[in-house]
């Protein structure tokens, strides 16, 4: 029995770094979205419903200044789209370390962040699939981008910036809750107000003083606004709205910025806290 | 396992050919215990150390200060209840959790110290079976392989291989959220051996398994150890522990409350009895004073017409067997009960373990049914 031990031939092992790794988890990711399509029903038909809703039940009582309502919405769809990146990713971590999946990687000899950053970049191919729906239907009822190719392609870095930032607020959620249900119930309580209660769907400006203040200040609201400015869609910012709304580009790099630099710490330490014990 | 090893099995240690529950001995086939037991006496080079590991959760002390050492090639069961820190003994030695104290050795490497080398010397298969369901068998494989660092060409032959060795291949290109839980366990299993991992942690491996999935599963990691594998397995059922390892180590409430093989542990319960049903209830003191001519301690129970006599062994069961068949006696069912390692248990602790679901030979067709598992 000890000579069976040496006779075993060794396994030849290549050193793969953490792109490699991180690519293989994306691979893996991506599987599950062709295994189960209706994984991507939340960044298309969802928003795809909401367009039309708003477009042709609610747009017609909105007035927008400078723009049809259809041109002024697609930028608040797109952001309210790439904001539920994070409840893309929270769900998928949440289904990999309640089904031992993250065990399985962790007892690998690979790069613990790997898990993470493949499950990030699956999330934001993820969320581009649904602006790429969320363009597409835009182009049909009527929204165009009016600015020329650079404020265009601007505009889509931003969103994936932001939804970058998103991201690590969805991996803290993940890491912290315990079950998917919990997951989809925290997340539609955070997202609904942050994508409701700003320029979204609505001008502020005809928000009453107080809440026309939150929903300005709400980083949501400054990605919407950049994306206006940068694809002509109307409404400009008004002469006495917040900071963020005078300089949106500026601003949606900003609050990028400031949620990564808040929640990538956070979400590191709650996934290295619930994968540790 | 070969005809000839299993005879041999039986023919040294006909206690386990018998079950308390089942006298039909002549269907009972079970073959050796403690596969790998001439490395395990020859105490070669040790695969795997526990030195001393504590993990506390808060005030609550899961594990308590567990050492045991397992020789390369041997088979170690750690036994005990539900809650016991099987578990929690396993994730540290695969590094998935920290010890609050102590350490361990896996194939040299220090757990604490350079986990990473751990890592590439262990394989590890989670008390739930741990595959992706949204992949097929075969991407399975390749997943953890990959992630491993296994050339392409070369973990395409060894996905095949372990595949056909799992009796997946037909089933390797379906997803393995069709599969049943044996076939999940068996890949589960494939997964873990896709780098050949010298050292293998199985928690709870059989867990929810049906009989027959059991004892199929049972049989891989035979093979396993006869191709020089170490393994490290937790267990609630005693039988399982019996069946597979060369060492027990029982554990109750993080502490190792005893060790040996199982026969040591299973001497130390105490002398085997032979146990006789009777088939009218009228002959019940005829048949205990009989057996009192043949055994200095006897116990009879009424209601379930059952007698209980202290003996040897097979030599004095056939004695017993041979005075009823004299006296006319009827006599429904006969059979030597040997102390099981759930006689250990209560013998160590005073409490049975909680195994709430361990099937015994004798019901597991009735309870457990016979689900069977070809391609759905």
């Amino acid at each position: 029995m000890s000579t069976a031990t040496q006779t075993r031939s060794p396994v030849p092992v290549e050193h793969r770094g953490l792109v490699q790794q991180s690519m293989t988890v994306v691979w893996r990711n991506l599987l599950h979205i062709r295994r189960m399509p209706e994984m991507l029903l939340d960044v298309t038909i969802q928003p795809v419903m909401f367009t039309l809703l708003f477009a042709y039940v609610f747009g017609g009582s909105i007035a927008v200044r400078g723009a049809d309502y259809r041109e002024f919405l697609l930028p608040g769809i797109m952001a309210q789209t790439i904001v539920f990146s994070c409840f893309v990713v929270a769900v998928g971590l949440t289904n990999d370390l309640a089904k031992g999946i993250v065990d399985r990687f962790k007892s690998l000899p690979m790069s613990r962040a790997s898990v993470l950053v493949g499950r990030s970049v699956s999330s934001l191919i993820h969320s581009s699939i649904g602006i790429l729906v969320m363009a597409i239907t835009g182009l049909l009822i009527g929204w165009r981008m009016r600015e020329g190719f650079a404020n265009a392609l601007l505009a889509f870095g931003l969103l994936l910036l932001f939804g970058f930032s998103m991201i690590w607020f969805g991996i803290w959620v993940g890491s912290l809750l315990q079950s998917v249900e919990a997951v989809q119930g925290f997340m539609f309580t955070v997202m609904f107000p942050l994508t409701f209660v700003a320029n979204t769907f609505a001008p502020t400006g005809d928000m009453p003083s107080w809440l026309r203040v939150i929903a300005e200040w709400n980083p949501v609201s400054s990605l919407t606004q950049a994306c206006r400015n940068l694809w002509g869609n109307g409404d400009p910012a008004l002469a006495d709205a917040a900071f963020p709304l005078q300089h949106p580009v500026v601003a949606s790099v900003l609050w990028s910025v400031i949620i990564t630099v808040i929640f990538a710490p956070l979400a590191m330490a709650a996934f290295r806290r619930r994968s540790r014990d | 396992m070969p005809a000839s090893d299993e005879e041999g099995g039986r023919m040294q240690r006909p206690s386990t050919t018998l079950s308390e529950a089942a006298p039909r001995f002549s269907a009972m086939t079970r073959t050796t215990a403690g596969l790998g037991s001439a490395t395990a006496v020859s105490g070669a080079v040790t695969a795997v150390e526990a030195i001393d590991l504590v993990k506390r959760f808060g005030e609550t002390v899961a594990v308590g200060g567990v050492s045991f050492s397992i020789p390369q090639g041997s088979v170690l069961g750690l036994l005990g209840p539900n809650g016991a820190g099987k578990t929690t003994l396993v994730r540290m030695l695969t590094t998935l959790s920290r010890p609050t104290s102590g350490t361990g050795l896996v194939g040299g490497h220090d757990i604490v110290k350079d986990p990473a080398a751990v890592r590439r010397s262990m394989g590890l298969t989670g008390q739930a079976a741990t595959v992706d369901e949204l992949l097929t068998g075969r991407e399975n494989v390749r997943l953890i392989g990959r992630l491993y660092g296994l050339p392409m060409a070369y973990l395409r032959d060894t996905t095949d291989d372990l595949l056909e060795r799992f009796r997946l291949s037909d089933a390797a290109d379906r997803l393995a959220k069709t599969y049943s839980g044996g076939m999940r366990r068996r890949l589960d299993l494939a997964v873990s051996l896709v780098a050949a991992p010298p050292v293998l942690f199985l928690d709870e491996p059989t867990t929810g398994l049906d009989p027959r999935s059991r004892v199929e599963l049972w049989d891989v990691l035979r093979d396993l150890v006869r191709d020089g594998t170490t393994l490290l397995l937790t267990t609630q059922y005693l039988e399982e522990a019996d069946q597979l390892a060369d060492q027990i180590v029982v554990i109750d409430r993080g502490r190792v409350i005893a060790s040996g093989t199982p026969t040591q542990l299973k001497d130390e319960a105490g002398q085997a009895s032979v146990v006789l049903t009777l088939k009218h209830a009228a002959d019940l003191s005829r048949a205990e004073q009989l057996l009192r001519t043949c055994s200095p301690e006897v116990h009879a129970e009424q209601s379930s017409r059952r007698l209980t006599a202290q003996a040897d062994g097979l030599g004095d069961m056939t004695r017993i067997a041979d005075a009823f068949e004299t006296s006319g006696i009827e006599v429904d069912d006969l059979g030597l009960k040997r102390p099981s390692l759930d006689d250990v248990f209560l013998h160590l602790t005073g409490r049975r373990a909680e195994a709430d679901d361990q099937p015994t030979d004798d019901d597991a067709s009735v309870t457990h049914g016979s689900k069977t598992e070809a391609g759905r």
